[in-house]
């Protein structure tokens, strides 16, 4: 069947901001069905509030909209679009942007916009939507053709689910309906359990219900990428089984491609019910996930559920067989059939056909705990991870031990010695080190009998960790230097690292690994790189996507032309995400077009870095030192010149620049040393100095006593934190002498080496982040972006606005003036992230040094910073491509010629444009919602508009913070915002809100001359404050920290809060803009801008 | 236990041996299936053949009397990058390893099989010896070159039944009919299969559409055949050349017209030979469960399991007797043909699948509608 012509305009919707289980893999769906609609000649436009995506990238389609995901701004977006071309084939293709774009589809269309402006949805229709995503309505489709699913009963209240649990037995599984990666599910052992699970639970649910199932718990698990076409072709692309057994969220666990332990019977069973599962549920074209349960020694299977659409599986089985699911599933959906699509990766077979693999693929999934204190660490139906890593090899040892030194978590476990009842816990227990008490285990003499019966997990894998361990017992029994080549080259085959090597060695220190490697080198035990192609190598493959094994022959056969590796960022975190695979796509794209031939190392399957066709090659490897290492001696082996590029991927790679120039890389860019010199807090303050650019006073710390001493001497408050950080991992802000001590004692490990860092903390100060290009010679400013909230918030967890509002020009100039001397300074070619703070001028210096009015240098990070995508989509100019040629040798002079001699920063024309962040609170139901030095959001989105108010809260409504525009406002605020909180209400109250407030904050009000309702602090009395919110009667809160209070209970508010839905502010600043905001919303408009019309108009006016 | 491979060319693999001590010989082929090593090791159709798999983790789900295609192994010998010592399934009987050394067929494994693979896509299917006794490649290449090509061997008749025998369904399984894949169906229609070294699930699936199957041997003569006033006559997969097998051409000749006919793989092929056509050697050949194959008439694509060396030439049939029915999409090999005026159609691929996908069953039914209509 041919491309469809009653179409020539497809919208597509992204899934807006990372989120906990909606990450990076919707920019490499969405940008994958953007390149592939437009190259088939679709005038493609596209909505999307994450500007730290390559979709949105402006050559991505022909119209980029990134505006809130709404149903008023996508109806806004489509009815210009509309009015554009009033006779043309208009359609909307959901099932790229994961749940998020599945649900607005059906909020369009049930709202009747779609039928209104005469736009079609293609890759799923409502109805088989609607009926994979209810579970009902699934569970009937599944018995009708006579497939088996759990017991099951759908309830909307507490009584109905106790009477069906009763009816089935315990445990029993809640799961919400329509939310995302299984928000607010649960398992109940007892009454009392499903009572608060199930009230929860029903709470999430936008639909007040959930489905109470028999419980699969221990089951084997499985799941099957689906495709189909208007043919009724069905492909299954992928199989792939679960390590950790059914009870486990398939993001949070750990999975293996192909499925190890089905007999073809079993598995074309599972076959033939995927391919009735699709052909029912009626998804007539593109790709869908169908899970399914096995009992362990009945083999009965059930149909766990199904996602009609592209999702993080399908990102997995796309990069773990090499057949590009989204971009596959973009054709279909035009009308496409399979069998007219050629395979890319072996150019005459179609794509018609079943990917077969000859090695095994192990994703890990990546959790962050230690940023949610008090947050539950077991592991359930609710995905909890951040990221994930992908680790391919030729056997499940090796791709499994190639995963866990992919992870990059520095933990190790088993250092000492586990009581056994801890052991037994830790084992029967999920939780994020579960493998490692496996490993421990295993390596204290436990059977595999004894641990399958306590995990669930098949022994087939466990026998595998045993062999493991076995093997690791050799290991130890021979010293490095009489060590056999047979024995080493098996340790190797089975995935060990060097690290590993050197530990079981007791090799230490720096030089370390490198003995390994030479010792290695002398057995002539050495990588070879092996293609990912989709047939196990029946046919010639033209891609080389790469991964390293130990085995004879490699096809890697470097070439003549000369090189650029890029590493990239590894497996996403909290801040260390998409922005820096944006980064690391963007350079390879430009040094491309350069004719350099690209290479892209990364192991996180979520991305478009890992694409196959985003750069000449792919390594799909671990970010160590190690594998990356080989890599570039690998490539170097050609004798062509290779240049490595560290600064685009976060601090994974940075962490490897200074080893890798060690052992002769050709690093490029910034040199290594500069981006030591930046990090290293004695060496950095020298320079500061000698510049003459002021930093708070600091001090640091290898002990309790040096950093009670060096707090007193900087002046309280100060922000103490361990050196080498990004995304603030265990900083804190300190008021009090107990704090760092408290600090010092439970918080970090330092050494001399690596000792306590110690500022005083600016309060009450503007913070400002400043992204700049430097060839060395010439520097360009990209973007002043002014924080929202005050310095102390970690930057990635503040909102900032383009350009600064309310910064004088001095003040802005001397910023200017800071960044010019430190980008020459550390002699920068590339990119380069300044952190100013500025006291705000309201009489609240401390004499410690720090002024009002005086620009203070935070931090200087010689590298992409998070906000560089961001920049660039404001701005129009693509600033990680620009850096990345600087790093090849070429003049700042050639791109930016009329900054430079003007010496402006890039134009933002009269635009506006606020980045919010987004929160996970969600899911970590209990945790404390305040925001401090630490970061904890997951992701990012942008508002545009001509004013500042109505950008903000575009950008707050695109974060899911609903700012209202009537009601009540409940105000608390801390004894020194009291000055400048009246102003703030009485804004409110002109807009026609109400206030509430507690004594204190009230008391101000009122002399000011406000009407205010007073309410009791938590452990005042009731009613109080928490019972408002619980009752719905607050619309905003404005709660800025006080710090300890014993009446006040601000965790109690938050948590109300986050329960409730009900927008918090934590700043005043914020509140202000919140303010404006608040005025935009009330004035009804609603502005979608166009990122292309908008950089076109900015150049204009330039 | 040390093991070699030594290819015709010179080529020699090192690795671990499992299974037998001893040493084997076959042609080298590669197989691309995921799942099913079982049904691979027992397929009659592998009869002089080495089998090298891609899917590097083999063993783990072990080997039940269930998936058997025959009542023993007939590859010669097995290749795999890694072998499990122990197997983790529900119907899992016996270990692998043990139920290969049962039979003395010998296993090299932790070579570097996709290498091999490679090595025999570009220079096509060869001749090599495994041995876990000799240690010296030299001897073992001159080994592989001296023993005769599959190039015009019958084998069929070596691996065919000695004694004419209505197949009985074997035990009940306690799995869903789907997955064992027998149905409990009356008995409709008299099904003769001509047993070219048939595979265990085409009579399940013959028996699961109502049919009493008479399985006789190779060289059965169409009038005996005809003496059993079937009510159709099924030509069987096998290994092995077609070209030598006369005999069974010139049987075909004679039942054609005569009973309804279905053929597969070997099957398929003899018919073309009979239907006045050639065949010829593919370099490496199709073994795997994922090749896309399209009905011609329908244009929709069934993912196919395959198991051929040789295949008919389409040009080389008269077209005003034959119609192309089916073709691979990898490789446009003629996959099905179908006579336009007699009841008969052969593909070239298993629409038994064990191992494989099941989207071809419904030429099982076409048979049967066939006979129907035969009958009628």
């Amino acid at each position: 069947m041919p491309k469809r012509t009653d179409i020539s305009k497809i919208l597509i919707l992204g899934s807006g901001p990372i989120i906990i289980g909606q990450s990076a893999e919707f920019d490499y769906s969405g940008t994958q069905a953007c390149k592939a609609l437009k190259a088939e000649g679709f005038e493609v436009v596209l909505a999307n509030s994450n500007p730290a995506t390559i979709m949105t990238d402006p050559e991505s389609a022909d119209r980029t909209y990134i505006e809130p995901l709404t149903r008023e701004y996508l109806e806004e977006i489509i009815r210009i679009e509309r009015e554009m071309a009033p006779g043309a084939g208009f359609a909307l293709l959901p099932t790229v942007g994961g749940q998020t774009a599945l649900n607005l589809a059906i909020e369009l269309s049930d709202g009747g916009v779609l039928e209104k402006y005469d736009v079609k949805l293609i890759g799923a229709n409502v109805d088989a939507i609607k009926k994979a995503e209810d579970r009902l309505y699934f569970k009937d489709a599944m018995q009708k053709t006579g497939l088996d699913v759990p017991r099951s009963a759908l309830v909307n209240n507490l009584k109905d689910g106790l009477e069906f649990a009763g009816k089935i037995g315990f445990p029993v599984i809640i799961r919400p309906s329509f939310t995302l990666g299984g928000s607010g599910g649960g398992i109940a052992y007892n009454r009392e359990e499903l009572l608060e699970v199930l009230a929860r639970g029903l709470d999430f649910s936008p639909v007040h219900e959930a489905l109470i199932e028999e419980s699969v718990l221990g089951w084997k698990e499985y799941e099957l990428e689906v495709m189909r076409d208007l043919k009724d072709n069905v492909i299954i692309i992928c199989s792939i089984e679960n390590f950790d057994p059914m009870g486990v969220h398939t993001g949070d666990s750990i999975t293996v491609a192909p499925a190890q332990t089905l007999s073809d019977r079993e598995y074309q069973a599972m076959r033939d019910a995927a391919i009735a599962v699709i052909r029912e549920i009626g998804v007539e074209t593109g790709g869908s996930n169908i899970q399914f349960g096995v009992h362990p020694s009945s083999g009965r299977m059930v149909v766990i559920e199904m996602n009609p659409r592209v999702s993080r599986s399908s990102a997995l089985a796309s990069k773990a067989t090499g057949f590009p699911i989204a971009k596959i599933a973009a054709k279909l959906a035009v009308g496409y059939s399979l069998d007219e699509i050629t395979n890319d990766i072996t150019r005459k077979t179609p794509a018609c056909f079943e990917p077969t693999l000859d090695y095994v693929v192990v994703k890990i999934p990546k959790w962050q705990f230690e940023k949610f204190p008090g947050a539950d660490e077991g592991l359930g139906p609710q995905m909890k991870s951040v990221g994930e890593v992908m680790a391919i090899g030729r056997t499940f040892k090796e791709a499994l031990m190639k995963g866990v030194r992919a992870l990059d978590t520095g933990k190790r476990i088993g250092g000492q010695k586990i009581e056994p009842k801890i052991l037994t816990q830790r084992l029967v227990t999920p939780h994020p080190e579960r493998l490692a008490y496996l490993q421990y285990a295993l390596r204290q003499g436990h059977t595999v009998k004894q641990l399958a019966k306590m995990t669930s997990i098949d022994p087939w894998f466990l026998y595998q960790m045993k062999e493991i361990n076995d093997m690791q017992m050799e290991l130890e029994k021979h010293p490095m230097d009489s060590i056999p080549t047979e024995v080493l080259r098996d340790v190797k085959r089975m995935g060990f690292s060097d690290g590993r090597l050197a530990h079981a060695w007791r090799l230490n220190g720096k030089g370390a690994q490198e003995k390994v490697r030479h010792t290695r080198k002398k057995h002539g035990v050495l990588p070879v790189y092996k293609r990912v192609d989709t047939c196990a190598a029946e046919f010639e493959s033209y891609t080389p996507y790469l991964y390293s094994t130990y085995e004879e022959e490699d096809e890697a056969t470097p070439t003549q032309k000369k090189k650029v590796i890029i590493l990239g960022s590894g497996p996403n975190r909290i801040g260390q995400g998409i922005e820096f695979d944006y980064c690391c796509c963007h350079a390879s794209f430009a040094l491309r077009e350069d004719g350099y031939e690209m290479i892209m190392v990364n192991c996180n399957p979520e991305t478009v870095s890992t694409d196959y066709d985003t750069s000449d090659r792919l390594y799909f490897e671990p970010l160590t030192l190690e594998d990356v290492f080989a890599i570039c001696e690998h490539e170097a082996s050609g004798g062509a010149p290779v240049g490595v590029i560290v600064q685009f991927g976060g601090q994974t790679p940075l962490n490897l620049s200074l080893p890798l120039k060690a052992a002769g890389i050709n690093v490029i860019g910034t040199s290594p040393e500069s981006i030591d010199l930046a990090e290293d807090r004695k060496r950095f303050g020298k320079l500061l100095e000698e510049l003459d650019i002021p930093q708070a006073p600091g001090a640091m710390a290898a002990s309790i006593e040096e950093a009670v001493a060096g707090a007193n001497r900087v002046g309280y408050p100060v922000l103490v934190r361990p050196s080498y950080v990004l995304g603030g991992r265990a900083m804190v802000i300190a008021y009090d002498e107990e704090t760092v001590v408290r600090y010092m004692k439970e918080a970090v490990e330092y050494s001399q080496d690596r000792p306590v860092l110690i500022d005083h903390f600016l309060e009450n100060a503007i913070e400002i982040d400043v992204d700049a290009l430097s060839d060395g010679e010439d520097v360009v400013i990209g973007g002043i972006m002014q924080h929202i909230e005050e310095a102390g918030i970690h930057s990635g967890d503040s909102s900032c606005v383009l350009p600064a509002v309310d910064i004088p020009e001095a003040l802005l100039n001397r910023m200017r003036e800071y960044t010019f001397k430190l980008a020459r300074a550390l002699k920068v070619v590339g990119l380069m992230n300044v952190q100013f703070a500025i006291p705000r001028g309201n009489g609240n210096s401390k004499g410690n040094g720090s002024e009002s009015g005086k620009v203070y240098v935070l931090e200087v990070n010689p590298r992409a910073s998070r906000t560089v995508p961001y920049v660039s989509k404001a701005t129009g100019v693509p600033l990680a491509k620009i850096a990345a040629r600087l790093m090849t040798g070429r003049k700042l002079r050639e791109f930016l010629p009329e900054y430079i001699d003007r010496q402006a920063d890039l134009a933002t024309g009269n635009f506006f444009y606020v980045k919010s962040p987004v929160f996970p609170w969600n899911k970590f139901p209990g945790v404390d919602t305040v925001l401090g030095p630490e970061m904890k959001s997951t992701g990012e989105v942008m508002g545009v508009a001509d004013n500042f108010g109505e950008a903000f809260a575009k950008a707050q409504t695109a974060a899911g913070q609903k700012l209202p525009t009537k009601g009540t406002v409940f105000i608390s605020v801390r004894d020194h915002d009291k000055p400048q909180v009246a102003d703030v209400a009485r804004k409110f109250v002109e807009m026609g809100f109400k206030l509430v407030a507690t004594a204190g904050t009230a008391d101000v009000l009122e002399d000011a001359g406000m009407t205010v309702e007073r309410v009791y602090k938590v452990k005042e009395g009731r009613p109080n404050v928490v019972d408002l919110i619980k009752g719905e009667r607050i619309a905003l809160i404005i709660n800025t920290p006080h710090g300890v209070d014993p009446f006040f209970d601000e965790k109690a508010i938050r948590r109300a809060a986050v329960a409730g839905r009900v927008p918090t502010i934590t700043a005043l600043a914020a509140a202000r803009a919140a303010a404006e905001g608040i005025a935009a919303l009330q004035r009804g408009e609603v502005n979608v801008y166009a990122l292309q019309k908008l950089h076109a108009e900015t150049a204009l006016q330039h | 236990m040390q093991a070699i491979l030594a290819l015709e060319d010179g080529k020699v693999f090192r690795g671990k041996g499992y299974g037998a001590k001893g040493e084997c010989r076959g042609e080298v082929v590669f197989n691309t299936s995921i799942t099913g090593y079982q049904e691979i090791f027992t397929d009659p159709s592998y009869a002089g053949q080495i089998v090298v798999l891609t899917n590097p983790e083999i063993g783990n789900y072990g080997t039940n009397p269930e998936d058997n295609e025959a009542t023993r192994p007939y590859i010669e010998g097995l290749i795999v990058r890694e072998f499990s010592k122990v197997s983790s399934n529900w119907r899992s009987q016996q270990v692998a390893e043990e139920y290969l050394e049962g039979f003395q067929i010998p296993v090299l494994a932790e070579i570097d099989t996709r290498a091999l693979v490679r090595h025999l896509r570009d220079n096509g299917v060869m001749r090599g010896v495994i041995s876990t006794l000799e240690t010296n490649a030299e001897k073992l290449i001159a080994k592989a070159r001296s023993f005769p090509k599959m190039d015009g061997t019958d084998l069929a008749k070596v691996v065919t039944t000695k004694h004419t025998y209505v197949w009985e369904t074997g035990e009940r399984s306690h799995l869903p009919d789907e997955v064992v894949g027998v149905k409990e169906t009356p008995e409709r229609f008299h099904v003769v299969a001509y047993d070219f070294g048939i595979k265990q699930n085409i009579l399940k699936k013959l028996r699961g559409e109502g049919c009493k199957v008479t399985v006789v041997p190779a060289e059965t003569t169409a009038e005996d055949v005809l003496a059993l006033k079937s009510n159709g006559v099924f030509l069987s997969n096998g290994p092995g050349d077609p070209e030598p097998c006369t005999y069974a051409v010139d049987n075909i000749r004679r039942l054609m017209g005569r009973q309804p006919i279905f053929g597969i793989c070997l099957g398929h092929q003899l018919t073309g030979i009979a239907l006045g056509g050639k065949t010829y050697k593919l370099k490496f050949g199709h073994h795997g469960g994922n090749h896309p194959v399209k009905q011609l008439h329908t244009g929709k694509v069934e993912i196919t399991a395959h198991n051929h060396n040789f295949a008919v030439d389409p040009d080389s049939l008269p077209q005003s007797e034959v119609e192309l029915t089916h073709i691979d999409l990898n490789d446009n090999t003629l996959e099905g043909l179908r006579h336009r005026n007699l009841p008969l159609f052969t593909v070239q691929y298993h629409p038994e699948a064990s191992p494989g996908p099941h989207d071809s069953h419904y030429l099982f039914k076409d048979f049967v509608k066939m006979m129907e209509e035969w009958k009628g």
